[in-house]
């Protein structure tokens, strides 16, 4: 079948910066920002969409990369983790809390946690540490027992509050 | 692992789509959110020849409520349904409901119809579309028509529909009288497939008396069913009915699996427990409304 696939250009505004690149139907979003766009920030983990490493902004709603083919979202506008940083290239709020609170350990999974945190906290700007809780019970992390990913919510929270 | 290979589809309207349907029946297959097709393309469970995209048919994107019933077109995101203000209005239980279908990030893309013509027996929205008697509306090149939940389901990931049809829409009655609807499960890890869930709906007379209650589970059997449990408790005061013995009666009558994550003795204690937590709370509900 790959012999004869045949291809569609992808356009998608990355991180504010219009990429394209022509690819098979069967892409899927996750390969196209990583292999096709060299946006090795987004890590892939299980590839069937229960661990959340993969997770990225469409229009600015959380999705997991892994379970959208690349061509469906052509147009949209996607965030990755490369994205969550503040204009000057600095720490976004969230990576400053995950800094702060040692909210990550091998880093695999933090990819997916930033950007569904980030997501989260522009419609949930303050929660409770439960809804804290809840907001990260999609992601999987295998190093820190969430405790310290809880207090990162909660923290960034205040960073973003306090840059606004 | 990689999806297969397919031939790929981005038709613009419903007509085009149904076009394409019956083009490659009955090698196609529709793609909608995809958080239930993907990951079987991806294990290379499912190798369709054919995927017809239905994302761009923004006419399907819709949640409309009409009077007496709520009507959810195939583009419609679960988030959409569950963030609708007009629906939560006439029918809480769609909301209370999907705030236990997987995660916020799958429901942001994950469509209520996609998660209805996938027809998992572990999927909450087929087991309160046949608990509301509600309907599925099928279009393909040779018409349209409309299918009762009861007759949709027709076994575990399999539906009445053929192979050159698409579900456009689902239509959820509101129930009629003094009613409460509640959802319940137990899931390993909230979001996750339910171990056991069971929604049910109470209805109350004038003197707040059951005058009925009927319940739908997941993960309990091959397809959503529902149960009368109105022997066990009609005529009762809402506050002062036994719904214990509604849950022994749901029990006794489902047949559920052992897996790797229960054995069917587990999931008939949950069934009981929770048809008797679920039932008490929607009359508490209905005596309110």
């Amino acid at each position: 079948m790959s012999a004869a696939e045949e291809l569609y250009e992808v356009s998608l505004v990355v991180n504010g910066v219009p990429r394209s690149a022509t690819v098979p139907a069967r892409r899927l979003l996750s390969d196209f920002l990583r292999h096709d766009l060299e946006l090795t920030g987004t890590h892939v983990g299980c590839e069937h969409g229960v661990c959340g490493a993969c997770t990225v902004l469409v229009d600015g709603r959380p999705i997991r990369s892994c379970l959208q083919f690349a061509v469906t979202v052509d147009g949209a506008e996607v965030t990755t983790v490369e994205g969550c940083t503040r204009p000057d290239g600095e720490l976004g709020h969230v990576q400053q809390a995950f800094r702060e609170c040692h909210g990550l350990q091998c880093g695999f999974c933090t990819p997916g946690f930033v950007t569904t945190i980030t997501a989260y906290l522009e419609e949930n700007p303050a929660p409770t540490a439960d809804q804290a809780r809840e907001a990260i019970a999609g992601n999987l992390c295998r190093c820190t027992g969430y405790q310290n990913i809880v207090a990162s919510v909660l923290r960034a929270a205040e960073l973003r509050a306090e840059r606004a | 692992m990689k999806p297969a290979g397919f031939a790929y589809h981005r038709p613009a309207t419903v007509d085009d789509a149904v076009a394409v349907l019956a083009e490659v029946s009955p090698a196609g297959k529709v793609l909608a959110g995809g958080q239930s097709l993907v990951p079987l393309l991806n294990m290379r469970l499912a190798a369709p020849e054919h995927l017809v995209d239905i994302n761009r048919l923004t006419e399907l994107a819709y949640v409309r409520v009409d009077g007496d019933e709520v009507t959810v077109g195939a583009l419609a995101r679960h988030a959409d349904v569950e963030h609708d203000d007009a629906a939560y209005a006439v029918l809480p239980l769609l909301r209370d409901t999907l705030e236990h279908v997987a995660h916020p990030t799958i429901r942001n893309r994950g469509t209520t119809v996609g998660s209805i013509a996938h027809a998992d027996p572990a999927g909450e929205l087929t087991a309160v579309l046949t608990l509301l008697g509600g309907t599925a509306t099928l279009r393909s090149m040779r018409g349209e028509r409309t299918v009762a939940a009861a007759d949709f389901f027709t076994g575990p990931l399999t539906t009445c529909a053929d192979a050159d049809e698409l579900v456009t829409s689902v239509t959820f009655p509101v129930p009629e009288g003094r009613t409460g609807a509640v959802w319940t499960e137990v899931a390993r890890r909230h979001g996750d497939y339910a171990v056991c869930g069971t929604g049910v709906v109470v209805t109350l007379d004038d003197d707040l008396r059951v005058a009925g209650a009927r319940s739908a589970y997941v993960s309990m059997g091959p397809e959503p069913a529902v149960l009368d449990l109105t022997d066990a408790v009609a005529g009762a005061m809402y506050d002062d009915a036994d719904w214990a013995a509604a849950g022994r009666l749901a029990a006794g009558r489902l047949e559920p699996d052992d897996d790797i994550h229960a054995t069917a003795a587990y999931r008939s204690h949950l069934a009981e427990v929770l048809t008797a937590r679920a039932a008490g709370d929607a009359a508490r509900r209905a005596a309110v409304a």
